[in-house]
């Protein structure tokens, strides 16, 4: 099928953007890489009466690791350079890893980090990352700018925290120790189709080999990217090995809201998510063994 | 702004000038305004790999991006790929292995195996399947296809890229 009508703008900054939308109104849409919005709206499952094209706006491209080690990942990074880049491998590796199973590589070279995370799909891999990592969007509205936390900018199915006329300028993953150990895996039927279940986690380690902090995130298994976080209380504290872990996998899945649909059922979601939560940690504990 | 776009494309080497509605994909304009039937439309959705061209030297869906939002760039299609009307040493590869039946697909895993091979010039078995995992062969003859991306792999590398 094809779009229905809508008027296109191509700014060049973003201020110019945010008076744009705010002209035109509430239908109407940025458009970052268009690999989810383009084909919604070739389904007419979208019809936004105007597209603000953020291509051509290159503050949004930026990338940079600030002095403190914080990673800046500007709303338009395309994945593919998520994928390929050695200094946001090197600032942040748990992206790179999670990045090459988004979709296909003529995908990854439109789409974007910002377009992820505003789509919020809660199968992607992007918003799963962005949480597990504790990282920081930066939103800029016409009136005020402001900063949300991932926990708290994932609300629901293809729902965010993003005001009317707000855009994601940047996202901010905070400085990632060398020693971390981390892994990401996900299961889905053929390569680049979406993940019945997903799973990123990273753990440090304290000076006498115990866990000090563990992350655990699940994606394809509820309404947005869902922190675990019994099991990351059950791995606190706790010398890492194969039975803990097993542990962590069984209080981890019983936290999943997994759904039932044409791809995967519910229980086979929760059977699956335990194994990989299980391999993801032993993957993590034996990087730097 | 609902007005028509007037874009530069260029497009295989030549520039074209086009008057465009926003809402025309940058495949249907190929198609249907600069007669380039080449590119070929399946599913329309992302999905099926069959419109993929070359955005200034990358492998994209022209399904799902505008012909308006691709003013300026440097588009390569399959009528683009060889040069003086010879087949590109992919193409080659691709009539001596068999690697089409339809040819619907083959467009668009050309387009593919292009930037690919551009990128990954001594590919694995395995790594060329990975590379055209998102395209689809309705005649489901992916063996042939992966051999002769391999086979021209082999042909561009013995003879230094050309």
């Amino acid at each position: 099928m094809k779009p229905a009508k809508f008027d296109y703008f191509q700014p060049t900054q973003i201020g110019e953007a945010l008076a744009l939308i705010s002209d035109r109104g509430e239908n109407s849409r940025f458009l970052a890489g268009g690999q989810s919005l383009v084909s919604m709206m070739n389904f007419r499952m979208a019809a936004p009466s105007a597209l603000i094209d953020l291509n051509r706006i290159s503050e949004l491209q930026a990338v940079h690791v600030d002095p403190s080690g914080d990673l800046h990942l500007g709303a338009m990074t395309r994945i593919r350079r998520i994928e390929t880049d050695p200094v946001i491998a090197a600032a942040n590796p748990l992206l790179p890893a999670a990045a090459a199973h988004i979709a296909h590589f003529q995908i990854r070279n439109r789409g974007t980090i910002g377009g992820s995370l505003a789509h919020a799909d809660p199968a992607a891999e992007l918003p799963g990352i962005v949480l597990a990592c504790d990282g920081e969007i930066r939103l800029r509205g016409r009136e005020a700018n402001r900063s949300v936390k991932a926990a708290d900018f994932f609300q629901g199915v293809f729902a965010t925290d993003l005001g009317e006329g707000e855009l994601i300028e940047e996202i901010v993953f905070p400085a990632w120790p060398g020693e971390r150990r981390w892994a990401f895996q996900e299961v889905s039927r053929r390569a680049g189709d979406f993940a019945m279940v997903g799973i990123a986690a990273w753990f440090d380690l304290a000076e006498g080999g115990q866990i000090a902090e563990a992350r655990v995130v699940a994606i394809g298994v509820g309404t947005t990217p869902l922190r675990l976080r019994e099991a990351e209380q059950s791995l606190s504290g706790q010398p890492p090995g194969p039975e803990l872990f097993a542990r962590a996998a069984a209080v981890g899945s019983a936290g999943f809201d997994a759904p039932s649909d044409i791809h995967a059922s519910a229980e086979y979601r929760q059977e699956v998510g335990a194994v990989l939560i299980e391999r993801v940690l032993l993957q993590a504990w034996r990087r730097c063994e | 702004m609902t007005a028509r776009h007037q874009i530069t494309l260029r497009v295989n080497r030549t520039p074209y000038e086009c008057s465009v509605d926003a809402r025309m994909t940058l495949a249907d304009c190929l198609r249907e305004n600069l007669d380039l039937t080449g590119t070929h439309l399946g599913c329309e959705h992302g999905v099926c790999g069959a419109c993929t061209v070359l955005l200034d030297g990358q492998a994209i869906r022209s399904c799902l991006m505008f012909a308006v939002q691709a003013s300026g760039c440097e588009i390569t299609t399959v009528e683009g790929l060889g040069e003086n009307g010879a087949l590109s040493p992919l193409q080659a590869a691709f009539r001596d292995n068999h690697a089409l039946q339809c040819g619907f697909c083959t467009p668009g895993i050309l387009a593919t195996a292009t930037e690919f091979l551009g990128q990954n010039p001594a590919p694995s078995r395995a790594q060329a399947e990975s590379a055209i995992s998102g395209n689809l062969c309705r005649c489901t003859g992916y063996v042939t296809i992966i051999d002769a991306i391999l086979d021209a792999a082999a042909r561009l590398q013995s003879s230094g890229g050309k």
